[in-house]
């Protein structure tokens, strides 16, 4: 595993702490992610991981910790560090009221794609996810999976490093998930994009990740490929890992989880 | 941008209001207004509105960064690689452009009322001074909104800086013989230097002078801009 990356990480993250007035939401985390890695961060809702892609992508300033991406400081080259990301963040987005052609050349332009390449970029990549037929249409006027896709689209339009996704997935169908993963699979393997990603499907991770860290209550509490995790709690599948690493209680902010597991189960009995 | 062509009804809520005003006082307090020795108040009145059109056209548009903060547009902008002065100066031209359009249309209405400039060749200076005047109301409704997080906040903006504003700024009446305490809060208003100005151009009457209004507003446009930098620049979501 450790043959295909090559020195220095992309990602390096060094007792991360971020405190929102009293509340501590990161509690010094230190993790690192190679070139054209896999990472997955997994966690309770309310465990911190949105606050942490939020540090990353120079959105937060954080508490205490060093972030570096590509070797640059978050917190003093921001701007170098905004050239190298593309994100999806977990809401969506887009502007509303403009056409996915229009969201898409907005980005373009602000990411600076040089004239000539702005058009042809966009087309690939609309002819990629399959938005042709909606190409003019108003974002408002679209399902939630094509405004999914459309984001995804929009966040490659300047060929980023570096591609974070903050729960992707979420409130998508089947179909529209896999489609989604196995481009971003696609992105990884042939244009050695590092992906970070946040979910709530284990299934997701187990697949598709290279490494899984399991955040809890602003703490990295377990690191390693989904067989490492499994090996060290017992565990056969991921899923059982996670449960037996951040216990069976239901998290005070999270009503939704109990409603995920049930639809993870009935996933893998379809199987 | 584009989205403002859209909401047409918007458009039209914008421009209703300054008609209105136009329409109902100047040709209500007309007749009071010239008893009282002060010449005609519709041609006293075209450049407030005028003016007025400018304003809160200008300090919606430069609102619209709410909207963009709620439906997690703004995001999109601050994690591109953009300078955040290219960010604020963006938006505030923007809406500028908008500003202007909606303020040359009121002046256009005013014109089909009976109003008519003293000089004619002059309408490009009075063009002039709706760019600046809407520079300075964008840059302000961008800056505010930056400081507020939701609609609540911004309610209490336009009934407590926007309404005053325009009430305290010599639109409405001149500021030649009003009591010190409002001589006082007029000179603290930006819109009364934008107003006397226009006025200055439109009907050659000015309490200020117009080199006076044209420093005073290109200051305090300056002065928003870079501190709306500083606030892009701080900005956490």
């Amino acid at each position: 595993m450790n043959g295909k990356f090559s020195n220095p990480p992309m990602i390096s993250v060094r007792n991360l702490v971020k405190n929102y007035g009293n509340s501590q939401a990161l509690r010094g985390i230190s993790f690192q992610v190679q070139r054209g890695e896999i990472f997955a961060f997994l966690g309770p809702n309310g465990a911190g991981k949105t606050t942490a892609i939020k540090i990353l992508t120079t959105l937060l300033r954080p508490t205490a910790g060093r972030v570096e991406i590509d070797g640059l400081d978050v917190t003093i080259d921001q701007h170098a560090v905004r050239e190298r990301l593309g994100i999806i963040f977990q809401d969506s987005s887009l502007d509303d009221q403009l056409t996915v052609l229009e969201n898409m050349l907005y980005h373009a332009v602000l990411y600076d794609v040089p004239r000539r390449l702005r058009g042809p970029r966009i087309e690939a990549l609309i002819e990629v996810f399959g938005l042709g037929e909606y190409r003019h249409k108003q974002v408002r006027r679209l399902s939630g999976g094509l405004k999914r896709r459309v984001e995804v689209a929009r966040a490659l339009i300047h060929n980023p490093k570096t591609l974070f996704l903050d729960e992707p997935t979420i409130g998508l169908d089947p179909q529209s998930r896999n489609y989604l993963w196995a481009q971003v699979k696609q992105l990884n393997e042939r244009e050695d994009v590092t992906v970070f990603l946040t979910t709530h499907y284990m299934e997701e991770a187990e697949r598709f990740a290279h490494r899984i860290a399991i955040l809890d209550q602003g703490n990295i509490i377990a690191q390693g490929t989904a067989k490492d995790l499994n090996m060290q709690t017992h565990s056969d599948t991921l899923e059982d890992s996670f449960i037996a690493l951040t216990g069976r209680e239901i998290r005070s902010e999270d009503n939704g989880m109990i409603d995920r597991m049930r639809q993870l189960s009935q996933l893998g009995k379809r199987k | 941008m584009k989205r403002y062509i859209r909401s047409a009804p918007r458009m039209f809520g914008t421009l209703g209001q300054p008609l209105l005003f136009f329409l109902a006082l100047g040709f209500g307090f007309g007749p009071v207004f010239q008893r009282a020795g002060e010449g005609k108040y519709l041609e006293f009145l075209a450049p407030g509105v005028v003016g007025m059109t400018i304003l809160f056209a200008g300090v919606f548009t430069g609102s619209e960064l709410i909207w963009d903060r709620q439906f997690g547009f703004l995001k999109e902008t601050l994690v591109a690689p953009v300078p955040r002065l290219t960010i604020m100066v963006g938006r505030t031209l923007g809406g500028t452009l908008l500003a202007t359009i909606q303020g040359t249309i009121v002046m256009l209405a005013c014109f089909l009322t009976g109003f008519r400039p003293v000089r004619w060749d002059h309408l490009p200076r009075a063009l002039v001074f709706m760019v600046i005047i809407a520079l300075m109301f964008t840059a302000l409704g961008t800056v505010v909104a930056s400081l507020v997080k939701d609609f609540q906040g911004f309610q209490v903006i336009i009934n407590f800086l926007v309404m005053p504003m325009f009430m305290l700024s010599g639109a409405l009446y001149p500021l030649t013989d009003i009591p010190d305490v409002l001589q006082v809060i007029a000179k603290a208003n930006p819109l009364a230097y934008g107003v006397d100005g226009l006025r200055g151009i439109l009907v050659a009457r000015t309490y200020f002078g117009q080199l006076v209004d044209l420093i005073v507003m290109g200051v305090i446009t300056a002065a928003l801009l870079l501190f709306g930098t500083y606030q892009f620049n701080k900005i956490q979501i």
